[in-house]
């Protein structure tokens, strides 16, 4: 994690117990774990097509959403889970929180695990809310007996004491999610499993959340979190795991596997390429361009602090007296940031641009943006005639990870300091 | 070492994922009384008439029927006891009926539970079938008050009448775990059952009594003998209300013809058993 993270990002420091090291005992253990879809390509769902054609051999495609992955959680431990959609990490939860089974390695947990895949599941719309945290009690595995010794509890941390005997679909999207919430942090499980059930309800309700995240964590409670909030894992957990086509990519620090995890996700996201059409006029054609790594790969993110090399190609398609070549650095929401060019073919002295020319243009800048998306538009003007050749709206697309997270465009290097005069009263 | 001391490590425990009956028995019955409970309440209570309106669909089919079967057919009306004989058969089969239908579509239609929480899928079936059996309970004593208001005397054998109820239960049961869990993968064993539930109420002698005044045909009373719901009902007929009727036993025309009907009822419940058990698993794959 980076200084900077660690002013920004520090969770409150008081009563936290000390990060569970090597040697703690286990609250979850991890195996070999395999998981196979076999997705049908024609689905049989018909007893009559069964019995019709009772031969045909249905038609599989497999996919490997857990390649044998294995990992230790030590009790106490505030894990993190971070991956893409389609990584495997919701088969891992799932697998986890014995929905699915698995078809190779073994789970091992201590005590009592309570999943929390969604925020709500298995509220009955027509029972009232006492009811429901009976159920749902009993459903985590807790007995009648305690559920009802909590249920006080329970409608109280929710701030639902008036409504406890109403029904369900009487309630509002956040009293519902207080409820469900309120459901979860007493159930006081050994091994809490969540899925992304932070980003729910309002702005004071999430701080709720939060605090009583810091309290299951100063309690040690074992908690595995799922989520795509880099934040949040940056925040909480003491480990990640960064899950990748069904194979641990990484485990470790979690301001690395954030780092990582953006790397990740930004590589495909990105086309970093330009919009057909508006790449060729009649005077000048767009070849390529791109953002280039050190040794001349095409790149399609750079990190913060690192060089940003443009690099631009064009075929010069009739006689030209010169260009000006602009290129404009704008962010995801438009805002133009800087701009900068550099004439072509007009320097020494009026030298043409013949047809059939190629020219390239390449930049070098450092990466003084903060993480996000952005945009290199690039204008080619006539030096002489006056006049736009070519225009390239969104030439390159780019991300931008890593650094810190602060508000604004650009974080240039800087260094501050404060000085407080000796002496005084 | 970070654990501190009154906080004992807990040992390791292999998980092996969902199961039928997984996370123990106790856990099995607490969640299988409260969500039978539960739907029993929703459903019965969450109206002013609720309950009425659960016993007015047997009450309705039993006037029709009655009057078919006694004026329009004649078979009833040579018979004394028929019109009770018919509301406690219409009143089992009712019972039958409700379970097995709201089985096929219950564990489907519980999939976002099933898909995201952990816990006995075989609670879902059973418990359709259990809140089925708490009404059948109720709509029994009105039954009965019917029967002693007919005049029918009670007698020693009404003792055997749990153990009718048993067996029916168990049969229900096991009907409802095989189609709860095979209508996950097949999606037309909802009309199927539809269509079978229907023929096998008229395959069942409610409608018609057996023996004299009644079918008057030993082959195919031999042949309805197959059904083990007809041995069940032919016995809670002799039991409560007729001792002089045929018994199941008789209608089969020797005990060891009951043979059939004994081996189709353990069939059914090894396999709704064995299929269940075998697809829990996997259910939340599937759905």
């Amino acid at each position: 994690m980076s200084a900077h993270n660690a002013i920004a990002h520090q969770p409150p420091a008081d009563a936290l117990p000390p990060p569970p090291a090597p040697g703690d005992p286990l609250a979850i253990q991890v195996e070999g774990l395999s998981k196979t879809f076999r997705i049908p390509t024609h689905r049989v769902d018909s007893l009559k097509e069964r019995v019709v054609r009772p031969f045909a051999k249905p038609d599989y495609r497999e996919l490997h959403a857990l390649r044998g992955i294995s990992f230790e959680i030590r009790q106490g431990e505030f894990f993190g889970i971070v991956g893409r959609n389609g990584s495997g990490k919701s088969t891992l939860l799932k697998l986890l929180a014995s929905i699915y089974r698995a078809d190779a390695g073994t789970i091992r947990i201590a005590g009592r695990l309570a999943p929390f895949i969604e925020l709500g599941v298995g509220f009955n719309q027509d029972l009232t809310a006492r009811e429901n945290v009976l159920l749902n009690g009993v459903m985590m595995g807790l007995t009648p007996k305690e559920v009802r010794h909590r249920l006080d509890a329970i409608i109280e941390f929710a701030e639902l004491e008036e409504f406890a005997d109403l029904k369900l679909k009487n309630y509002s999207s956040g009293m519902l999610v207080r409820l469900a919430f309120s459901v979860m942090m007493e159930a006081d499980a050994d091994v809490l499993l969540i899925d992304e059930v932070l980003a729910v309800g309002d702005a004071s309700f999430q701080q709720k959340c939060a605090d009583a995240f810091h309290e299951m964590k100063a309690r040690g409670k074992t908690i595995v979190l799922v989520t795509h909030e880099m934040e949040t894992v940056e925040d909480y957990c003491h480990r990640a795991m960064l899950i990748s086509d069904g194979s641990i990519q990484r485990l470790g620090d979690p301001g690395e596997i954030g780092r990582e995890y953006l790397r990740l996700n930004f590589e495909r996201e990105s086309t970093a390429t330009i919009h057909e059409g508006e790449s060729e006029s009649e005077e000048i054609r767009l070849v390529d361009a791109r953002i280039e790594g050190a040794d001349g790969s095409r790149l399609s993110q750079v990190e913060h602090g690192e060089t940003i090399r443009i690099a631009l190609e064009l075929e010069v398609k009739r006689d030209l007296p010169g260009v000006d070549v602009g290129f404009l650095l704008a962010n995801a929401d438009g805002v133009g940031i800087f701009n900068f060019g550099i004439p072509v073919g007009e320097a020494e002295g009026r030298r043409d641009l013949a047809a059939g020319q190629r020219l390239t243009v390449r930049a070098e800048l450092q990466n003084s943006l903060v993480a996000g998306r952005y945009f290199i538009h690039c204008g080619i003007n006539r030096a002489f005639e006056g006049g736009i050749a070519l225009y390239l709206q969104n030439a390159i697309d780019f991300l931008v990870f890593g650094g810190p997270q602060t508000r604004g465009v650009v974080y240039p290097g800087i260094e501050i300091e404060a000085n407080v005069e000796e002496g005084g009263r | 070492m970070n654990v501190s001391p009154e906080r004992q490590p807990l040992p390791l425990r292999e998980v092996s994922g969902p199961s039928a009956l997984g996370g123990g028995r106790r856990r099995f019955f607490d969640l299988l009384w409260l969500m039978s409970v539960t739907e029993f309440r929703r459903t019965y209570f969450g109206t002013v008439f609720g309950y009425l309106w659960s016993l007015v669909r047997p009450l309705m089919l039993f006037g029709v029927l009655l009057f078919v079967f006694t004026q329009v057919f004649r078979i009833g009306a040579k018979l004394d006891n028929y019109p009770v004989l018919l509301l406690l058969g219409i009143v089992l089969y009712t019972f039958f009926q409700e379970a097995t239908s709201n089985a096929v579509t219950s564990v489907v239609s519980q999939e976002g539970v099933v898909r995201k929480t952990q816990f006995p899928r075989l609670v879902i079936p059973i418990s359709v079938v259990v809140t089925a059996a708490f009404n059948l309970l109720l709509n029994l004593v009105v039954v009965f008050v019917f029967i002693l208001a007919w005049g029918v005397e009670p007698k020693l054998t009404w003792l055997l009448f749990p153990v009718a109820i048993f067996f029916l239960f168990l049969l229900t049961t096991a009907v409802s775990m095989l189609l709860s869990v095979l209508y996950v993968r097949f999606r037309d064993v909802a009309i199927i059952w539809v269509v079978i539930a229907q023929m096998l109420f008229y395959a069942t002698p409610i409608l018609y009594p057996l023996g004299r005044f009644g079918l008057e045909d030993e082959t195919i009373e031999q042949w309805l003998m197959v059904n083990p719901l007809a041995v069940i009902f032919e016995q809670v007929r002799v039991w409560i209300l007729e001792p002089d009727a045929p018994t199941a036993a008789e209608a089969a025309g020797g005990a060891i013809h009951l043979l059939p009907a004994a081996v189709i009822f353990v069939a059914l419940c090894v396999l709704g058993v064995w299929t269940f058990r075998r697809e829990a698993p996997r259910i939340a794959e599937e759905l």
